[in-house]
C-alpha cells in the first residue's frame, strides 16, 4: 500500500480522492503504459510524436489507443447483416469469423432498435465512448442502414466517435458520405496487395451486378481498397487496416501489405491470427488450413513495426460486443432489455468520468516512469514476457481462476510493452476447478516467465510452478505496468545472485473456439 | 416464372433484398422470399439472377418449378 500513498501526491489537479479515482476507474479498463513515445501497439503511450489533433481523435479510443483500451468501451451495433464478399475463412451461416468471434450470431438490429440500444448503454457505461459498426457482413453493403443508424445516433449523443469496419469493395463511393457524417475512423480488411495470392484468399466479390472469381476479383477489390484508403487519408480520416494472417498464404506478403498501407497513410496496422477450426465450417477450417501460433504472430508484428503503429490489443471480437474489449457484455443490452430500460442521456455526468480516467493515466504514467528510473545503470540484455491477471483500469485486479484472458507483457531494460492477450476458459468454475483443467492455461502463458495475479490457489500455483511459470501475489491490485518492470528488477537480482536461473521460454497457443462471456 | 428463397439455407443477410430489380424480395419476421408474381429472373436486367450471385450461401436462391419459367418478353 505504501506505493498507493506516495502516488496520491500525483493525482491531478482537480481530482477528487485518489480513492474514489480508482474505485471509479477500477470498473473501466486494464492496464497501462505511460505518457512518453510510442511503446508499440495501438498509439500505445501517451500522445508521444503524435500530433495534437490526431491524439485528439485517438486518446479515448479502445481500439485505436493501446492505452485508452484498459480505460474506454466501445460498442457495435449488429445492423449491417449483408456482404459483398466470400472469404475463406468465413462462413456466413455464423458472423464473419475473424472480425467477429466465431460460431455465434449477432442480434440483428434496424438502425432504431440501433440508435436506442447506444443511448441506453451509454447511459450505464460512462467509459463507453466509441460506436462502431462491424457487420455482421459488411458495414458498406448496407449502407442505407449503416448511415441512418450514424445520423440517429448524432442526434442524440454527439459526443460519441463513430466508426465502421469495411472490406473496402464499396468504400470509394462513400467517402464523401463518410466524411460528412464525421465518421472519424475507418477500419478496412486488407489481406493481400497481390491478387494472385488474394485469389486464395476470397473466391468471389459482388460487384456491378455481377460475380467476379479468381485473380479478376482480387484485383479489383485490392485497387478499391487502396484508392479508398488513399481518399479516407487524404481527408484527414484516421484508417485502422486489418490484415488476417494465415501461414502459409499471406504470412510473408503481410509485410508488404504493411509497405503499401503504410505508404498511402494508414494509422495503425493491426494483424490478426487466422481463427479457424473445422467446426467453423468455413473453407480454411475445412481445408485444415491452420492459424499462427503467438510467437509467429508477434513476429510477424515486430517485422512490420517501423515507424507505423501496429495494434496487438485486438479481441477480434463480436459485431454486438458491449464493453471494454475483454469483455463482452452484451448480454445486458438485449432489445428486449433495451426496450425496458429507463435512459437518460447525461452528458455532464459522461465528461466528469472521462475526466477521472484522465487523471487516472496520469498517475498512471508517473508510477511507470518512477520505477522505470529504478532500472537505470542496469544493463542485462534478458527480456521476458510476464502474464497479467485484470478486469480494467490499469490495475492487477483479477483472481488466476477468474480470468478470461491474460494481458501479455515484454520487459527488459528498455522499460515494458505490451505485446497482446491470451484468452483461457475460466480455470475455476463456482470453487471448483474446471474440466479441461490447468493444461490449457499452461500452454496459452508458455512463453511467460511469469503470471501476476491478484490471488491463486495453491494448486494451479504449483501446476504453474512445474511448467516453469511463477505465480507471483505481490503485485495484487497495484499499477500492471509499474509492477511489470518492479518484477523484472527483482528478477535480474535474483538471477544476479543465482536465485534462479534465467532461461528462454518457448511459444504459445492462441486459443481457437468461440469466446462466450459469462 | 421465379426464382424461390430455400429458407433452411438463408442466413437472413438481406444482401439479396435491394439488389432484386423488380423489388420482389420481401422480409416478414426476418424470413425472406421472392413474390414470383414480380421475380423475371432478371431477363433484360442483367445477365445473371441478381440474387443469385450475392448470396452468400450457393444453392440457397433456385428455380421455383412450381411456376412457369421466365422468358424474354
Amino acid at each position: 500500500m505504501n506505493k498507493l500513498l506516495q502516488l496520491h501526491d500525483f493525482s491531478a489537479p482537480g481530482a477528487t480522492s485518489f480513492d474514489e479515482l480508482r474505485k471509479s476507474a477500477a470498473r473501466g479498463g486494464c492496464s497501462t503504459t505511460g505518457g512518453n513515445g510510442k511503446s508499440g501497439c495501438g498509439s500505445a503511450a501517451g500522445q508521444g510524436d503524435l500530433p495534437a489533433e490526431v491524439w485528439e481523435k485517438v486518446k479515448n479510443h479502445p481500439c485505436y489507443s493501446e492505452q485508452a483500451h484498459h480505460h474506454f468501451a466501445r460498442m457495435h451495433v449488429a445492423v449491417a447483416p449483408a456482404c459483398n464478399i466470400q472469404c475463406n475463412y468465413c462462413n456466413r451461416k455464423y458472423d464473419c469469423a475473424n472480425e467477429s468471434r466465431p460460431g455465434v450470431v449477432s442480434e440483428k438490429l434496424t438502425p432504431e432498435q440501433a440508435a436506442r440500444k447506444v443511448v441506453a448503454v451509454a447511459s450505464t457505461i460512462p467509459q463507453m465512448t466509441v460506436l462502431g459498426i462491424a457487420g455482421p457482413g459488411d458495414a458498406l453493403a448496407n449502407p442505407a442502414k449503416t448511415f441512418k443508424t450514424f445520423e440517429l445516433v448524432t442526434a442524440t449523443a454527439p459526443d460519441i466517435k463513430l466508426c465502421l469496419s469495411t472490406n473496402g469493395l464499396m468504400l470509394p463511393d462513400y467517402v464523401e458520405q463518410i466524411a460528412a457524417m464525421n465518421v472519424d475512423h475507418v477500419t478496412i480488411t486488407i489481406n493481400m496487395v497481390d491478387p494472385e495470392i488474394g485469389a486464395q484468399i476470397y473466391p468471389w466479390i459482388f460487384y456491378n451486378h455481377r460475380r467476379y472469381t479468381g485473380v479478376e476479383a482480387s484485383t479489383i477489390l485490392s485497387e478499391r481498397q487502396l484508392l479508398g484508403l488513399e481518399m479516407l487519408t487524404a481527408r484527414g480520416i484516421l484508417v485502422k487496416v486489418n490484415s488476417v494472417m494465415i501461414p502459409g498464404i499471406n504470412d510473408k506478403h503481410l509485410i508488404e501489405v504493411n509497405k503499401a498501407v503504410k505508404s498511402r497513410g494508414a494509422f495503425l496496422h493491426n494483424i490478426m491470427p487466422l481463427i479457424s477450426e473445422p467446426e467453423h465450417g468455413t473453407v480454411f477450417g475445412l481445408t485444415g488450413q491452420r492459424g499462427p501460433t503467438a510467437q509467429e504472430l508477434k513476429a510477424l508484428q515486430d517485422d512490420c513495426e517501423g515507424e507505423m503503429n501496429m495494434m496487438r490489443h485486438c479481441r477480434q471480437c463480436r459485431a454486438d460486443a458491449v464493453g471494454l474489449l475483454g469483455e463482452d457484455r452484451s448480454a445486458e443490452f438485449t432489445t428486449d432489455k433495451v426496450m425496458e430500460m429507463e435512459v437518460e442521456y447525461d452528458l455532464a455526468a459522461r465528461q466528469a468520468y472521462q475526466a477521472q480516467v484522465e487523471a487516472e493515466r496520469d498517475a498512471i504514467a508517473v508510477a511507470k516512469q518512477r520505477e522505470l528510473a529504478k532500472l537505470e545503470g542496469e544493463t542485462a540484455t534478458i527480456k521476458i514476457q510476464v502474464a497479467i491477471a485484470t478486469k480494467g483500469g490499469g490495475l492487477i485486479n483479477e483472481h488466476f481462476g477468474h480470468a478470461h484472458e491474460f494481458q501479455i507483457y515484454e520487459v527488459s531494460t528498455a522499460g515494458a510493452k505490451f505485446i497482446g492477450h491470451r484468452r483461457v476458459d475460466l480455470y475455476c468454475e463456482g470453487g471448483y476447478a474446471s474440466d479441461a483443467g490447468i493444461e490449457p492455461i499452461l500452454k496459452a502463458l508458455n512463453d511467460c516467465t511469469a503470471v501476476l495475479v491478484a490471488k491463486i490457489g495453491l494448486c494451479p500455483k504449483d501446476s504453474l510452478a512445474g511448467a516453469g511459470i511463477e505465480a507471483v501475489e505481490t503485485y495484487a491490485f497495484e499499477y500492471i505496468e509499474q509492477s511489470v518492470i518492479a518484477y523484472f528488477k527483482d528478477y535480474l537480482e535474483r538471477v544476479g545472485k543465482s536465485e534462479i536461473r534465467h532461461v528462454a521460454r518457448g511459444d504459445a497457443d492462441i486459443r481457437q473456439g468461440a469466446f462466450v462471456a459469462s | 416464372m421465379a426464382y424461390k428463397i430455400v429458407a433452411s439455407q438463408c442466413t437472413s443477410c438481406s444482401a439479396c433484398e435491394p439488389e432484386c430489380p423488380n423489388v420482389a424480395i420481401t422480409e416478414k419476421r426476418g424470413v425472406f422470399t421472392i413474390d414470383p408474381s414480380k421475380c423475371t429472373e432478371c431477363i433484360g436486367h442483367f445477365d445473371v439472377p441478381q440474387c443469385v450471385a450475392v448470396c452468400p450461401v450457393d444453392g440457397t436462391c433456385v428455380i421455383d418449378n412450381s411456376v412457369p419459367r421466365a422468358s424474354a418478353a
